[in-house]
């Protein structure tokens, strides 16, 4: 099949001559979700306009369904739909106009039925008839969705969906990226949070100052970085780890007051009521304990410091 | 060819000069209007007929034409450089468009509504001065040339500003002085020799004796002339947005 996107030795030099990009290569199959990490700065902005036609690529060559984005971008930019990073829409028009115009911007004929359906599936129907100025931060980011719909995309690309939206959206937004995907829709998505890659993406690309660091199956990555460690601050030092626990995964702090415990926070048994358990026949007490998971800045740096 | 897009294009940009109507359609008939009640008919019955026709008649098609020349440039640049400006202009770049279907929309939504706007201003002029139209064929494809290239000329300015000052600044600085040297309420023949000689640099004013001409049959200089000079403008404009696309529109980074 068809991959959706393929992009080979894909740099950007910026005329300020900032390279946004460094030969970066990456292919996205049909009908995946693509969670694309990065800090601020990375690089995911770049590489999104760069495939959507904003940014022309320094050198390397990206197509989209087989075509070209430059040479056949007709053909390529019909099959994208592309919900950006700022919130810019019209302010005058209503929403319906809005949303009308977009799909005969792609090249589509009317089709009322299409965006009704669209609308209403973004729960913007109501405000069809209202001028998007006159709507709140929340709806006019759903209006972008709904306009990037309207010419019926094969690829939907998201620039942070979800920042700076309320729970309830966002929770919105990933069912309706769900239902999407069911529909065969390939969706790539850019992201600071961790959680939401994990929520949403099939596979995750980890980009940072222009390079794709890693990409890898969400399971696989999960594995990588979902280890949590469980720190219990002991009552009383101790001078080494006794030698009935010495089958766990425990590493005694320097100052010998803590216990560390690490464990897959994704595992069905996390083994802490166990070890636990042993502890206290043990009789070895303990003040205080507190679990802590690597964040995404951390996953980063240690990320960056691998290569 | 992506004729979906031209119509959308299109029709959103007359869809905003029907929402600002007052702004856009209203204001310069009325500004045109005070000029044909002060020169036409108050100064006007003062003033001598010129080349044989009355002065309020005399100065209606450069009265048009100021309008139209400013209007059309006004509109094309707003009309791009307002997308540029809020940011919307990312739809239209990642659109499957090319440059010819995106200038075929706006420049043509502009030189549309000058063209109304022109009419409209002539059948005001109706209510304050008796004229007729000698060649009117000839005048509406005047109108209609002079609308296109100055719209045109406009996009072009739009696509290049990048401040709302630079939007102003051509038509200012460059635009009216040139209409109201370009003989819009004289006949150039009035001058003294010299300026006549300097007039004849004046490209608005071939357009405005030429449009003169398509009304009461006479004109300052070769009709041939004229209308050669409006379909250069014309050419040349289509030349230079040419060339901008070719260099990368200079909206992309
Ligand atoms: N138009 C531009 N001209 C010059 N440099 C730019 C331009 N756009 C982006 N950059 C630079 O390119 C780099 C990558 O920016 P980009 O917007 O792609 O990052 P990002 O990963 O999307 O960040 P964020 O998470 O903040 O959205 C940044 O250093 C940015 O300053
Ligand atoms: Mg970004």
């Amino acid at each position: 099949m068809q991959p959706a996107i393929n992009i080979e030795a894909l740099t950007k030099t910026y005329r300020s001559g900032l390279e946004a990009l460094k030969a970066i290569d990456l292919t996205i199959a049909q009908g995946e979700i693509f969670g694309l990490l990065g800090p601020n700065g990375a690089g995911k902005t770049t590489l999104i306009s760069i495939i959507c036609g904003i940014v022309t690529p320094s050198s390397g060559r990206v197509s989209v369904g087989g075509c070209d984005v430059v040479a056949q971008y007709r053909a390529a930019r019909a099959k994208i739909g592309l919900v950006p990073q700022e919130l810019s829409t019209d302010t005058f028009e209503t929403v319906w106009a809005t949303v009308r115009f977009s799909r005969g911007l792609f090249g589509k004929p009317p089709n009322p039925a299409h965006l009704e359906a669209v609308l209403r599936d973004l729960s913007l129907w109501d405000k069809r008839d209202s001028k998007i100025m006159t709507l709140s931060g929340g709806m006019k980011r759903r209006v972008l969705v709904a306009k990037a719909l309207a010419h019926e995309p094969e690829i939907l690309f998201l620039d942070e969906p979800t920042a700076g939206v309320d729970v309830e959206l966002r929770r919105g937004m990933w069912g309706l990226v769900r239902r999407l995907r069911d529909r065969g829709v390939t969706i790539i998505l850019t992201t600071h949070y961790l959680e939401e890659a994990e929520e949403m993406a099939d596979r995750i690309g980890v980009i940072n100052k222009g390079q794709l660091i890693l990409v890898e199956d969400k399971a696989t990555i999960m594995q990588r970085f979902g280890a949590k460690q469980l720190t219990l601050h002991l009552m009383h030092p101790l001078d080494a780890i006794p030698a009935a626990l010495a089958d766990l995964p425990l590493v005694l702090s320097e100052d010998r007051h803590a216990l560390i415990y690490t464990f897959d926070q994704h595992a069905e048994r996390t083994g802490i009521a166990a070890l636990l358990q042993r502890l206290r026949e043990l009789g070895i007490g303990y003040r205080d304990l507190h679990t802590h998971e690597s964040s995404l800045e951390e996953i980063f740096v240690d990320l960056i410091r691998e290569r | 060819m992506n004729w979906h897009a031209i119509r959308q294009i299109y029709r959103f940009e007359m869809s905003r000069t029907f929402r600002t109507v007052t702004q856009s359609i209203a204001s310069p008939v009325l500004s045109t209007s005070l000029y044909f009640v002060v020169f036409g008919s108050a100064i006007g019955s003062r003033v001598g007929a010129i080349d044989g026709i009355s002065y309020g008649a005399f100065i209606i098609p450069g009265l048009v034409m100021m309008s139209l020349l400013s209007e059309s440039i006004s509109n094309a640049a707003f009309g791009i450089y307002m997308p540029k400006w809020s940011g919307t202009i990312f739809e239209l770049l990642s659109a499957p468009v090319s440059a010819f279907e995106v200038v075929a929309g706006y420049v043509g939504a502009a030189a549309t509504k000058s063209v109304m706007l022109g009419l409209l201003i002539l059948a005001t002029a109706r209510l304050f001065v008796d004229y007729q139209i000698a060649h009117p064929v000839m005048m509406v494809c005047f109108l209609a040339l002079t609308a296109l290239s100055f719209s045109l000329f406009g996009f072009m300015i739009g696509l290049w500003a990048d401040d709302f000052q630079k939007l102003q600044l051509i038509p200012l600085m460059v635009i009216a002085p040139l209409t109201f040297l370009g003989g819009a309420f004289y006949s150039i023949k009035m001058l003294p020799p010299l300026w006549q000689q300097i007039s004849l640099f004046n490209p608005v004013m071939y357009l405005i004796s030429g449009f003169r001409w398509s009304f009461f049959d006479v004109s300052d200089v070769n009709i041939v002339l004229s209308f050669s000079a409006i379909v250069a403008t014309m050419l040349l404009c289509l030349t230079l947005i040419w060339l901008i696309f070719k260099t990368g529109w200079k909206l992309k980074n």
